[in-house]
């Protein structure tokens, strides 16, 4: 237990001097836009077809029990609002921390066990401004970006089933979800985006760094940038909707 | 230029150092050498502060480092270069990179400058017109001049080489050393290197120095440290273990 405790004391003082790094920019340009090209852009395929897939089943589930009551006409505006607020940052958020948060701790993981973040020390750079920043920065920048595509396509997808199941009467569904998805649905989806994108970023990045030796260690810290990312991440969403929802939505 | 005084460091239960002291004048070559798991590049990392001391000091030009935190170490460590044992070359670069990493970062110099200096550090040891090469295409021997071109492209003050021959066939470990002592006499650099080759500390060294036990055992010139009858230097000179020592 008391392990535990100081191992989370490491984290938090390691935060710190991440966030204070990142707030006196010694990030360099070059490096932030090949994280981003490498997180954001090599993350777009996995994150879409999720939230296509995860759209066109909400909508099928929804109409189908909708369909029984006779609420077709508000199976899109269902869609719209989970996809906003809850299926599309979480789901990008799990989907980025598998893909990105993997490949953050194996890449930083591996630099260490061969030494190369000790070389990077010797050559007077700091690894915290040098690995952590860019790719720290890169993640809180890249998943709302993703977040929003990915609520657009499973929205955009819910509607094509809409219109397999309901023809023209599709419309309908369509301008009631005009009508029931305010602005603060999608502000909720990518402020929880940009949140989840901090973790993943600095959980991946802590547990690289913190690698023990050996291709064992390696494993290790890959797996548990993975579990932790997305446990923090579906345990922070509960307090997040909770949060979010007296801030930002209408009473 | 580098001083180290009653310097402890334990691993857990495993004392690695036991109030090492040393002293090494400036364009002086050291060889550090003793058994494997003996401390020798912990030591070596503990003068470049990548590792903290429990106990003691590191002095570098009368500047203690012990107490530094990372950002205060960086201003340090510019005077150091150091050749790691896996040659420590960042794969996802090529060469010109690598050896260029320092002079890139500091965008002090022109991109021509820069290309110039990486072309004359590879020149230096003896691996011209492979700038583009990924470290994956390098064997061990140019994996280790390349990381040695890194070290000294910007004109470090002291040179540190942890195992420089390690892993290498005698031929290769021979010119390696040559290298090593080309650099310090054409650069002037104090040079500090850990090795258990005693061929290599033989031809490196101007002083050897044993660690024993976590403390310097015994020190002196090549030809003291190869006659010395003391039985533990001389066993491990002549590579002789001692069948009531079962750690050997």
């Amino acid at each position: 237990m008391r392990e535990r405790f100081q191992g989370l004391g490491q984290f938090v003082l390691w935060a710190k001097e991440v966030i204070v790094s990142l707030f006196t920019l010694r990030v360099s340009g070059r490096d932030l836009v090949y994280q981003l090209y490498f997180i954001g852009v090599k993350s777009q395929s996995v994150v879409f077809i999720t939230g296509a897939f995860t759209g066109m089943v909400m909508a099928a589930q929804t109409y189908f029990q909708f369909h029984r009551v006779r609420l077709d006409h508000a199976t899109l505006a269902v869609v719209s609002v989970s996809m906003c607020s809850e299926l599309g940052p979480v789901l990008a958020g799990l989907m980025v921390s598998g893909r990105v948060g993997a490949a953050l701790a194996a890449e930083l993981g591996t630099m260490r066990v061969t030494e190369q973040i000790d070389a990077l020390r010797t050559l007077a750079a700091h690894p915290i401004d040098y690995l952590v920043v860019p790719r720290f920065l890169a993640t809180l920048i890249a998943m709302p970006l993703l977040t929003s595509a990915s609520i657009a396509i499973g929205i955009g997808a819910g509607y094509g089933i809409c219109k397999v199941f309901m023809g023209p009467f599709a419309t309908y569904a369509y301008d009631n979800m005009v009508y029931y998805t305010g602005l603060e649905d999608l502000l909720t989806g990518v402020i929880k985006a940009f949140i989840y994108g901090g973790i993943i970023g600095m959980i991946s990045c802590y547990k690289g760094m913190t690698c023990r030796e050996g291709a064992e260690g390696v494993g290790r810290a890959t797996t548990e940038a993975v579990v932790f990312s997305s446990i923090t991440i579906l345990i922070t969403n509960f307090f997040l909707t909770l949060i979010l929802n007296n801030l930002i939505q209408p009473a | 230029m580098i001083e180290v005084r009653d310097l402890h460091k334990s691993f857990g239960a495993l004392k690695v150092l036991q109030g090492a002291s040393l002293s090494i004048a400036k364009g002086e070559s050291v060889v550090i050498i003793g058994r494997s798991g003996g401390g020798k590049s912990i030591l070596l990392k503990l003068l470049i502060g990548l590792i903290k001391g429990d106990k003691g000091e590191v002095l570098i030009e009368s500047e203690n480092i012990s107490r530094m935190n990372e950002r205060q170490l960086l201003r340090v460590r510019r005077k150091f270069g150091m050749l790691f044992q896996s040659a420590a070359l960042f794969d996802s670069m090529t060469v010109a990179e690598n050896v260029g990493f320092v002079l890139m970062r500091e965008k002090r110099s022109s991109e021509n400058d820069i290309r110039q200096r990486v072309a004359e550090a590879l020149e230096m040891v003896e691996l011209p017109g492979i700038e583009d090469k990924k470290p994956s295409e390098l064997s061990g021997g140019m994996r280790k001049r390349v990381g040695l071109a890194r070290a000294i492209v910007y004109r470090p003050e002291i040179v540190l080489y942890d195992e420089p021959t390690t892993g290498l066939d005698p031929v290769v470990s021979d010119s390696i050393d040559q290298l090593i002592v080309s650099i310090r006499e054409r650069l002037h650099v104090t040079t500090v290197a850990v090795t258990h080759d005693m061929r290599s500390a033989r031809r490196i060294g101007q002083r050897i120095m044993m660690l024993h036990e976590g403390r310097i055992y015994f020190q002196g010139t090549p030809d003291e440290v190869f006659s010395s009858e003391d039985p533990v230097v001389s066993r491990f000179v002549t590579g002789v273990a001692d069948p009531k020592d079962h750690s050997f």
